[in-house]
């Protein structure tokens, strides 16, 4: 009895032990879900959100004049004609008219910055493709360029507007105007211009005084010398910044290092420059001309936040961006440049279309060159091949060679596909061609593993009845293999889609304006992939590209599950249960 | 090695045998499994290989289609004639010889198939029918021999692999008839059965000795004794005892034997 309680006690003493360790390793896998859900969740998220402003553009409708002596110098309506025309001329002509006061050089040269010469060859396009356009006024639509496409988006700065119910009176409409007000409307301004002024002068004297304290702690020499004249520069810097800071409440000057304040008053703009006389006056230029003279009860002043040395999108070409907007002639629509362009220097007009046509003839060749191979292979080594030293030996090789670092495989290509047999650079065949060299190791393992997972009484009987091997393999282990075999062709390629770095090798890296024909004939021209189109965008100047980054990697992870889906797809299809 | 121990044969060997086998030996790799067996095996009638796990009974009734072939570390010496005809000679092709010999294994393993297909996969391989009512002809005269028409004629384009184990052995079964073969091994064929399939299989066994050699092996006493007339006992690769059903049972001569039916090993 005392035995029997004794041992049932020893075991629940263990059996609480073994239910603890039970459920710690149950928290354990639910943690390890948890966090790599949340991993997952903030990769997409990030990226998601990042490509949002790529997949809609803001489009630019302006109503152009196709004058005929402009589009058809010649006359004659030929091609060679059309294409002499000058069509930039037009899109120019067709933006000043919307802004007549802009007549200087520099300005105009911001003004033509709102869009991307590139739309002229566009126009071209669309005028060749209708002649009977010749003469007419139509609306042609253009990607607004991409700095003002991030304005509009909210992405390069935000503002804000003060009304204002102080009676102001213009000295002028257009040019240098000064906007007098009884009370000293501008006052804030100047104080926080002030302020900004002296923080800076003290951010500055910090910095002189660390400097001298880190030239005191060293021996003489001329680093520390650099340092003290380092700091002396700094102070001489602070010290005029706060000398403009004194006198910052009886007049200021509004420099483009500190944020700009636009006035905007009877339907125009003046963009303030000076603010004197205790903050009753405040002196600029008008950005966009004003209707009237007259003194106005109701005007607003507008705060750019980001100071304009600080973006790269001018005050000028924001209020012309906001007069185009209020003007109806920009739409906000999907960015079907995404889909239908191939690279471009512009981030507006540049696409994946190239990218995505060079991926599928890539993907093709692969397709064609490693499954075949690839599956015959494994039928061979798996139902046919003697074991002996030898095909051993190709085992270990076949194994050792899904290890290979991908980007061998691009230099086996560049030396014996380029160098050696003479087959074109950049070329989705020699891709495709370098891609199945890396995927056939993963098609034959996943091969040979889906027909060694046969059941051997499926050959045993089919041999009973009488069936040669080959009919064995090809009428009933083939079959029931299929769905395995499909899997892991589909996973194989589906990396070989993914791959960069075997392609950057043989020269697919390259700047591709014209996406390669889907035809037979694209094989050998010149063509990129979309791993290589992010890697390509994700070094782009432009900040606009970043979005595209991005969306293009949304683009290659719609293609990946797609082809995923596939494989799942396949394989429910075809699977057996025996 | 050990000396070949000499095998007891009864008396009434069979005069014509069907199948002659003559001095087989049997390797696996550098591994030996069956000694030097001699034995003649009688047309129209039941053999049963017996004997513990592992003394090549199996290994040699897979001598008779040459299913050894496709192992690859397997040799086999010997001679075995059907019919008189050598079934090794190098002129033989075991995909004609597998025709003339059907066999049904352990574990049912019908085609993941329907049902007509499994049986009309063989007579389709080899050019058996040349129009498709001759071969629902076959594939009904082969489910008729096997005893399953009866069960599956409503349903013969469902698979075969969602038949019960005993109706799938049986669909096996006809699927050997139906390449009209001469003789018809079966590895264990009960062995994966409940006792109320096992005991139509061994009817169907029993009526099929009419027109077919049939060799079993198996692992139950009983079932040698109640569908076989002949039964050979190997022990550890050798051929012990050879002879009528009757006589092995009721007066085994070598001590193994009696040992083995009498149940103290095995």
């Amino acid at each position: 009895m005392t035995d029997a309680t004794s041992i049932r006690e020893a075991v629940e003493r263990r059996l609480a032990k073994r239910y603890r360790a039970e459920a710690r390793f149950r928290s354990f896998g639910i943690a390890a879900i948890c966090f790599a859900i949340a991993v997952l969740l903030l990769l997409l998220g990030s990226i998601g959100y990042q490509s949002i402003s790529a997949f809609t553009v803001n489009e630019l409708s302006l109503p152009v004049t196709l004058e005929r002596e402009r589009v058809d110098p010649r006359g004659d309506g030929s091609p060679e004609s059309l294409r002499a025309g000058s069509y930039n001329g037009i899109l120019q002509d067709a933006l000043r008219e919307q802004f007549p006061s802009v007549t200087e050089r520099a300005q105009l040269r911001e003004l033509f910055a709102l869009y991307t010469p590139l739309n002229a060859a566009r126009l071209l396009n669309e005028v060749a493709e209708n002649p009977g356009l010749v003469g007419q006024t139509i609306y042609f639509d253009m990607p607004i360029s991409d700095h003002a496409d991030l304005y509009l988006q909210g992405r390069i700065t935000d503002s804000v507007r003060a009304e204002q119910s102080v009676a102001a009176s213009p000295s002028g409409v257009s040019g240098e105007v000064s906007i007098r007000t009884d009370e000293p409307a501008f006052a804030s301004l100047m104080a926080a211009a002030q302020n900004d002024l002296t923080e800076r002068a003290e951010a500055l004297e910090r910095r002189a005084s660390r400097y001298r304290n880190r030239a005191e702690g060293m021996d003489a020499g001329s680093a520390a010398e650099r340092l003290i004249s380092d700091a002396a520069t700094a102070e001489a810097q602070a010290e005029v910044l706060r000398a403009s800071a004194a006198s910052a409440l009886e007049e200021t000057s509004l420099s483009s290092d500190l944020q700009s304040r636009l006035v905007e008053i009877n339907g125009g703009v003046v963009k303030v420059e000076t603010i004197s006389q205790g903050g009753r006056v405040a002196t600029g230029r008008a950005l966009l001309p004003l209707v009237s003279a007259d003194a106005a009860n109701s005007w607003t002043i507008r705060t750019i936040e980001v100071p304009e040395t600080e973006r790269r999108f001018s005050d000028a070409q924001i209020v012309w961006t906001d007069a185009l907007a209020d003007a109806g002639l920009v739409t906000e629509r999907f960015n079907t440049y995404l889909f239908t362009n191939a690279d471009s220097r512009e981030p507006e007009l540049a696409g994946v279309q190239g990218a995505l046509i060079g991926s599928i003839l890539t993907m093709f060749v692969t397709m064609l060159l490693a499954v075949p191979i690839g599956v015959f292979t494994a039928i061979y080594l798996e139902e046919f091949a003697p074991k002996n030293k030898l095909t051993d030996l190709i085992e270990v090789n076949i194994n050792n060679l899904a290890a290979v670092p991908s980007i061998v495989f691009g230099l086996l290509g560049l030396a014996v596909f380029i160098n050696f047999f003479g087959l074109p650079r950049s070329a989705p065949l020699v891709g495709g061609m370098v891609l199945a060299l890396m995927t056939l190791p993963t098609v034959i393992i996943s091969s040979r593993a889906a027909l060694k997972a046969v059941p051997p009484s499926i050959r045993e009987a089919a041999l009973g009845v009488g069936a040669s091997r080959t009919q064995t393999v090809f009428h009933h282990v083939l079959p029931l293999a299929l769905p395995g075999i499909l899997t892991g062709s589909i996973i194989g390629l589906a990396q070989a889609l993914g791959e960069t770095a075997p392609l950057l090798m043989i020269g697919m890296v390259a700047f591709i304006a014209d996406a390669p024909s889907l035809a037979p004939g694209g094989l050998t021209e010149p063509a990129t992939v979309m791993p290589v189109q992010i890697y390509l965008w994700s070094d782009g100047a432009e900040r606009a590209f970043e979005a595209r980054t991005a969306a293009a990697i949304i683009v290659l992870l719609a293609l990946m599950i797609a082809f995923n889906a596939l494989a799942v797809f396949l394989r429910r299809r075809f699977e057996k249960r025996w | 090695m050990t000396e070949k121990i000499q095998t007891v044969y009864h008396a009434n060997q069979p005069a014509n045998p069907k199948v002659a086998l003559d001095g087989v030996d049997v390797f696996y790799g550098p591994k030996q499994a069956v000694f030097g067996v001699t034995m003649g095996i009688p047309d129209r009638s039941v053999t049963a290989f017996i004997g513990p796990s592992g003394c090549g009974k199996s290994t040699v009734l897979r001598t008779i289609n040459r299913m050894n072939d496709t192992i690859d570390i397997a040799r086999v010496t010997g001679s075995v004639k059907i019919d008189g005809e050598e079934v090794n000679a190098k002129d033989v092709d075991p995909v004609i010889l597998r025709a003339r010999v059907g066999m049904v294994f352990q574990k049912p393993n019908p085609f993941p198939k329907s049902i007509y297909d499994n049986i009309a996969y063989g007579p389709r391989i080899h050019g058996l029918a040349s129009s498709k009512s001759e071969l629902d002809d076959i594939v009904e005269t082969s489910l008729k021999k096997a005893g399953l028409w009866n069960e599956v004629s409503d349903r013969l384009d469902q698979p075969g692999t969602g038949l019960s184990g005993g109706q799938q052995q049986r669909l096996v079964i006809a699927r050997a008839i139906a390449v009209s073969p001469e003789v018809i091994l079966m590895d264990e064929p009960c062995s994966a059965l409940d006792p109320i399939a096992t005991a139509k299989i061994e009817e169907l066994i029993d009526e099929l000795r009419e027109n077919y050699c049939i060799i079993i092996v198996t692992h139950s006493m009983a079932q040698a004794a109640r569908v076989s007339q002949h039964t050979a006992f190997f022990h550890l690769g050798d051929l012990v005892e050879y002879g009528g059903t009757e006589e092995i049972f009721t007066n085994p001569h070598d001590q193994r034997t009696q040992d083995y039916i009498t149940g103290r090993f095995g």
